[in-house]
C-alpha cells in the first residue's frame, strides 16, 4: 500500500467514509452530525496551539461518536499530548472549536473538563500511593456524611461502579500495594465515578504486561459497548488494530488522515504516521552463531529487598546471534541484566564473558567489551543535565583521546559527538544542549550511538525501544542486527513479544528467575511462548533452538 | 491482594481494620504500657517525686505537641517547615508583649496566634508563590524570629499568669490527678488539638485532600483540587498552632525570655518524625520526650548523683539525635514534602 504524503495531507478523506470531516463547509461554526443523525459525542475543528517556537497543533480535526473507540496515532512530538491536554483543559487552544454532544465547550481547567464528563487516564498515573483505592477514586468529589468524609459511602459507591463495568477492585486496598494493571483500573474508575462520557487514555499500555494489556483492551470494548466514547493514544499499531473503530493520525501537529480500522494495516498506519514507508519487519539474514561469548551458569541474584529473584538461570549467547529474553516484567529480568553488567552483586553461580568472570564491577565488565543499553534510560543511561556530547563519551571520557594528564580534551569529545550525531541520526539542535531536552526516541539514539559505535563482544539491550516512536524503533532494531552481523553476541530483554519475535535468533523464556525454555522463533508459536511466560507448559514440547 | 467482597463493609472488616492499627502501633503501645506500669511502681516507692515527674512530663510535652502538629500539617500538605522555632518565638514574644501592655491574657493569646499565623502565611507565600527552597524560607523565619524578639526584648516586664485549671474531683486522684487534670489551659488545648487534627486529617474532605497534596500534588491537581489555596490555608493554620506552642512555653515559664524555645522547634520536628506524621504518634512521641525532660529536671533538682547538671540537660538533645538516627532510617515522609509544585 503506497500513498504519497501530499495526497494524505491535502486531499479529502483518503480511504473511507467518515462524513464528519467532509460535512461542514468552511466558516460554518455549528457542530456536525454523526452518521446516525445525532450529534458527535466529541467534535474538534481547526484546533491550533502554538508554543514559543513551535506549532504543536495546526488546524486539527477530529470526531468521536458515542460508544466508539478512536485511535490517536502519531510519533513522539506529533502533538497527541497537546491535543488531549486541550480537551482536558490543561492547555487552552489558540484557535479552533470543540463540541461535546453538539454544545460548544472550552474547558478552563481539568476540573471544568471533568464536570462536563471528560475523563482522562494519564500516561503517568495520577494516583496517590498511600491512600486507599476508594480514597483515590473519590478525591476531589468526596461524599460526606454529617460533615465528615463518608469513607464507607465512598467504598460502597466504588464497589457499585466496579461491578457495573466489570472492573474488579477492592476499595479498601492501599493503592501502592497493587500491581500496575490494577492501578490503571483505579484510574479508569476515577473517570467513571465522575460519570465520564468521554474517556481519554494516554498511552495506557506502555506500562502493562501483555496479559494486562489484553485485559485492558477487553475493558475498553466493554466500556464502549456501554456507551462511553474512548480516545486511545498509543504507539503500538497492533493494539490500535485490535480495539479501535477508527484511527486519526497526527504528524507534526497536523491531522493527516482518519481511516476505518477495518481497512487499515500496520504498514499503512505506520506509513501515515511517519510519512514514508516503514519496514516493520526487521530485515535480517540467517544468524551465523560462533563461539560462546556470554555464559551464565546457575545464576542467583537478589533484588533490592534481598529477595532472590534470579534463581538458577543457565543459558549462553554466542557471537553473531541475538538471544531474546521473553518474560512478564518482574520475573528477574532486571536483576539478571544488572548481574551480567556487573551493577548488581552475584549471589551464586557464575557469569563469564569471553573467559572473564564477572564479579560485580561495572567498569571492568565494560572494559572487557560489553555494551549496555539499560531499561531505564533516564535513570541509568544518561545524565540529563549533561550535554549530548558529554553523554556520548560517558563510558570513555577518562581515556585518550578524551582526556589526558587529568584534564579533559573537549575538542576530541566534540569531534566524536558531531560524528556520532550525524551517523546515528540524533535529532538535536546541537551537541551542547542538555540531553534531557531531547525526545524519548532521540535520547535512546544517544545511548545506542554511544554503546554501538564500536564493536563489542557482547551487547546487552534491555527494553531498547520502550516509549520510542516508530521511526526510531526501526533504526534501533537495525543497529542491533548490524551489531550481530559484525560478530557481537546480543542479549535482548524485552516485554514486547513482537520485538522478541522480530529480532531474536533464539528465544529464552524467563519465569520466576529461571530460564524455563529456549526456543527457535521460526518454529514456536506466540501462544506457546505466552504460556511459558505465564508459568504454564505448552501441550506439545517446545523445540529447543 | 484481598478479594473483592460484594457486601457493604461488615463489622468484621471494621474489627480487622482496628486490629491492623493495633499491630502497626504495637511498639508504641508496648512502650506506653511499660511507662505506665513503671510509674505506678515508682509511685508506690516515692509518690511525691513520681507525681512531680509525670506531671512535668505532660507539661513539657504540651508545647512539643502543638509545635509538632504545626510541622505535621505543613509536611502533610507538602511543605517542610523548619521555621517552627522562629514561629514559636514570634508567637511567644507577641503574646507576652500584648498581654503585658493590655493586661489581658485574651489579647495576648490573639496576638500570639496572629503573629505566628502570619509567619506561616509567609512560608506559604515563599513556598507556593515564589517556589522558594523551603529550607531557606524556614531559615529566614528562624533568623527573623530570633533576631526580632531579642532586639525588641524589654527586660523586667510582667504579664498576667495563665490560670491553673483543675478538674474538680478528678484532680484529687492519686498520681493521675496531678498528672492529667491540673494544668494550664494550653495543655488541654494541646490534647484537644491532637484529637482535632486526627479527625480532620483522616475523617474529613480537607484531610483527604491535604494528604493527597502532600503525596502527589499532580494527582490532586488533575481532579480539580486547588493546591495553592490549600497550602496557603494549611500553613497559616499550622502557624497558629506554633503560636499556641509559644504560649505553652510562657504558661510554664510565666514570662517571655530571649531564646526561650531552646531548640524545641527543632525537637518538634524529631517528634513529628518519631510520630510518623500522625497526630496520635506525635502525642506519644512528645510524651516520651517530655518524660526524658522531666526526669532530667528532677535529677538536676535532687542533685541525686554527683554529676554536673549540664549533663542531664543534654539528654533531650541526645535523644533527638538518637531518634533521628534510628527512626529516621525507616521514616517515610509525605512524598511531595519539600518540593515546590510546578503544574507543567
Amino acid at each position: 500500500m503506497t500513498r504519497s504524503e501530499a495526497t494524505v495531507t491535502d486531499g479529502p478523506e483518503p480511504t473511507t467514509g467518515t462524513p464528519a470531516s467532509t460535512a461542514a463547509p468552511a466558516g460554518d461554526i455549528t457542530a456536525t452530525m454523526a452518521p446516525d443523525g445525532s450529534p458527535w459525542l466529541l467534535e474538534v475543528r481547526g484546533l491550533t496551539k502554538r508554543f514559543p517556537g513551535v506549532v504543536a497543533n495546526d488546524n486539527v480535526d477530529l470526531t468521536l461518536a458515542t460508544g466508539e473507540i478512536l485511535g490517536l496515532l502519531g510519533e513522539n512530538g506529533a502533538g497527541k499530548s497537546t491535543l488531549v491536554k486541550m480537551l482536558f483543559g490543561i492547555h487552552q487552544p489558540d484557535e479552533g472549536m470543540m463540541w461535546l454532544n453538539g454544545t460548544e465547550i472550552r474547558p478552563a481547567g481539568p476540573g471544568d473538563a471533568i464536570s462536563r464528563g471528560i475523563g482522562m487516564v494519564h500516561q503517568h498515573f495520577q494516583l496517590v500511593p498511600p491512600l486507599t483505592v476508594a480514597e483515590n477514586i473519590v478525591l476531589g468529589a468526596e461524599p460526606r456524611k454529617r460533615r465528615l468524609f463518608d469513607r464507607r459511602g465512598a467504598e460502597r459507591r466504588v464497589r457499585e461502579i466496579s461491578e457495573r463495568y466489570g472492573l474488579e477492585v477492592e476499595p479498601s486496598d492501599v493503592l501502592g500495594d497493587l500491581p500496575v494493571g490494577i492501578q490503571q483500573r483505579v484510574e479508569i474508575l476515577k473517570a467513571l465515578y465522575r460519570e465520564a462520557q468521554l474517556l481519554i487514555l494516554d498511552e495506557p499500555t506502555a506500562v502493562l504486561t501483555p496479559q494486562e494489556t489484553d485485559e485492558l483492551l477487553a475493558i475498553m470494548r466493554d466500556l464502549a459497548a456501554s456507551g462511553v466514547g474512548i480516545i486511545f493514544i498509543t504507539h503500538k499499531l497492533r493494539e490500535v488494530l485490535a480495539v479501535t473503530d477508527r484511527v486519526t493520525v497526527l504528524r507534526r501537529g497536523r491531522s493527516v488522515g482518519t481511516v476505518d480500522t477495518s481497512s487499515a494495516t500496520t504498514e499503512s498506519l505506520a506509513e501515515l504516521m511517519v510519512g514514508r514507508s516503514v519496514v516493520l519487519r526487521v530485515d535480517k539474514n540467517e544468524a551465523e552463531p560462533g563461539r560462546v561469548v556470554l555464559d551464565v551458569r546457575d545464576l542467583e541474584v537478589r533484588d533490592d529487598r534481598r529477595q532472590t529473584t534470579v534463581r538458577g538461570a543457565t543459558f549462553d549467547v554466542r557471537a553473531g546471534e541475538i538471544v531474546g529474553v521473553a518474560g512478564v516484567e518482574g520475573n528477574g529480568q532486571r536483576e539478571l541484566v544488572e548481574a551480567i553488567t556487573g551493577i548488581r552483586p552475584i549471589h551464586a553461580g557464575t557469569v563469564t564473558i569471553e573467559g572473564f568472570t564477572v564479579h560485580g564491577h561495572p567498569r571492568s565488565v565494560r572494559e572487557h567489551g560489553v555494551a549496555y543499553i539499560p531499561e531505564d534510560r533516564e535513570r541509568d543511561g544518561l545524565v540529563g543535565d549533561y550535554s549530548v556530547a558529554d553523554n556520548l563519551v560517558l563510558t570513555e571520557y577518562h581515556r585518550r583521546p578524551f582526556a589526558g594528564h587529568g584534564l579533559r580534551h573537549p575538542d576530541a569529545v566534540d569531534h566524536l559527538a558531531s560524528e556520532l550525531v550525524e551517523r546515528f541520526d540524533v535529532r538535536t539542535p546541537g551537541i551542547d544542549v542538555a540531553v534531557s531536552t531531547l525526545s524519548g526516541g532521540n535520547k535512546q539514539k544517544v545511548i545506542v550511538a554511544r554503546e554501538l559505535s564500536e564493536d563489542k563482544h557482547l551487547v546487552v539491550a534491555s527494553q531498547p525501544t520502550r516509549g520510542v516512536d516508530v521511526g526510531s524503533i526501526e533504526f534501533i532494531h537495525n543497529q542491533l542486527v548490524a551489531a550481530r552481523d559484525r560478530g557481537s553476541a546480543v542479549l535482548l530483554v524485552s516485554a514486547e513479544l513482537d520485538e522478541i519475535f522480530g529480532l531474536a535468533d533464539r528465544i529464552a523464556v524467563i519465569y520466576e528467575g529461571r530460564i524455563v525454555a529456549v526456543c527457535d522463533p521460526a518454529t514456536v508459536s506466540r501462544e506457546d511462548v505466552g504460556l511459558l511466560m505465564a508459568g504454564g507448559q505448552p501441550s506439545e514440547p517446545v523445540a529447543a533452538g | 491482594m484481598t478479594t473483592t467482597s460484594t457486601s457493604v463493609e461488615t463489622g468484621a472488616e471494621t474489627t480487622a481494620r482496628r486490629r491492623q492499627a493495633l499491630v502497626r502501633n504495637r511498639n508504641g503501645i508496648v512502650l506506653g504500657v511499660m511507662v505506665v506500669v513503671l510509674s505506678v511502681v515508682a509511685y508506690q516507692w516515692d509518690g511525691v517525686q513520681t507525681t512531680a515527674v509525670t506531671a512535668r512530663t505532660v507539661r513539657e510535652a504540651s508545647p512539643l505537641i502543638l509545635a509538632a502538629l504545626c510541622g505535621l500539617i505543613g509536611e502533610r500538605s507538602g511543605v517542610v517547615n523548619i521555621g517552627i522555632e522562629g514561629q514559636m518565638l514570634l508567637g511567644a514574644y507577641s503574646g507576652f508583649m500584648a498581654a503585658s501592655y493590655s493586661g489581658s491574657l485574651l489579647v495576648g493569646v490573639v496576638a500570639a496566634v496572629a503573629a505566628s499565623a502570619l509567619a506561616g502565611l509567609f512560608l506559604g507565600w515563599a513556598a507556593v508563590a515564589l517556589r522558594m527552597d523551603q529550607i531557606i524560607a524556614g531559615t529566614v523565619i528562624n533568623i527573623v524570629g530570633a533576631g526580632v524578639t531579642s532586639f525588641f526584648y524589654v527586660a523586667g516586664r510582667t504579664m498576667p499568669r495563665f490560670p491553673q485549671w483543675s478538674v474538680p474531683g478528678l484532680s484529687d486522684l492519686p498520681l493521675v490527678g496531678r498528672t492529667l487534670f491540673a494544668h494550664g489551659p494550653l495543655t488541654y488545648v494541646a490534647a484537644l488539638m491532637v484529637l482535632v487534627v486526627h479527625i480532620a486529617l483522616f475523617h474529613t474532605r480537607w484531610g483527604l485532600r491535604t494528604r493527597a497534596v502532600g503525596e502527589h500534588p499532580g494527582a490532586a491537581d488533575t481532579v480539580g483540587v486547588r493546591i495553592e489555596r490549600l497550602r496557603y490555608v494549611n500553613l497559616t493554620l499550622a502557624g497558629s498552632l506554633a503560636g499556641m506552642a509559644g504560649l505553652a512555653l510562657i504558661q510554664s515559664a510565666g514570662a517571655f525570655d530571649r531564646g526561650m524555645t531552646a531548640g524545641r522547634g527543632f525537637i518538634a520536628l524529631a517528634v513529628m518524625i518519631f510520630g510518623r506524621w500522625r497526630p496520635t504518634g506525635v502525642l506519644g512521641a512528645a510524651l516520651l520526650f517530655g518524660l526524658f525532660n522531666a526526669v532530667q529536671a528532677q535529677l538536676q533538682f535532687k542533685q541525686a548523683l554527683d554529676i554536673p547538671p549540664q549533663f542531664f540537660g543534654m539528654i533531650p538533645f541526645l535523644l533527638t539525635i538518637a531518634v533521628l538516627a534510628v527512626a529516621g532510617v525507616k521514616a517515610r515522609p509525605p512524598a511531595a514534602a519539600g518540593r515546590p509544585y510546578d503544574p507543567e
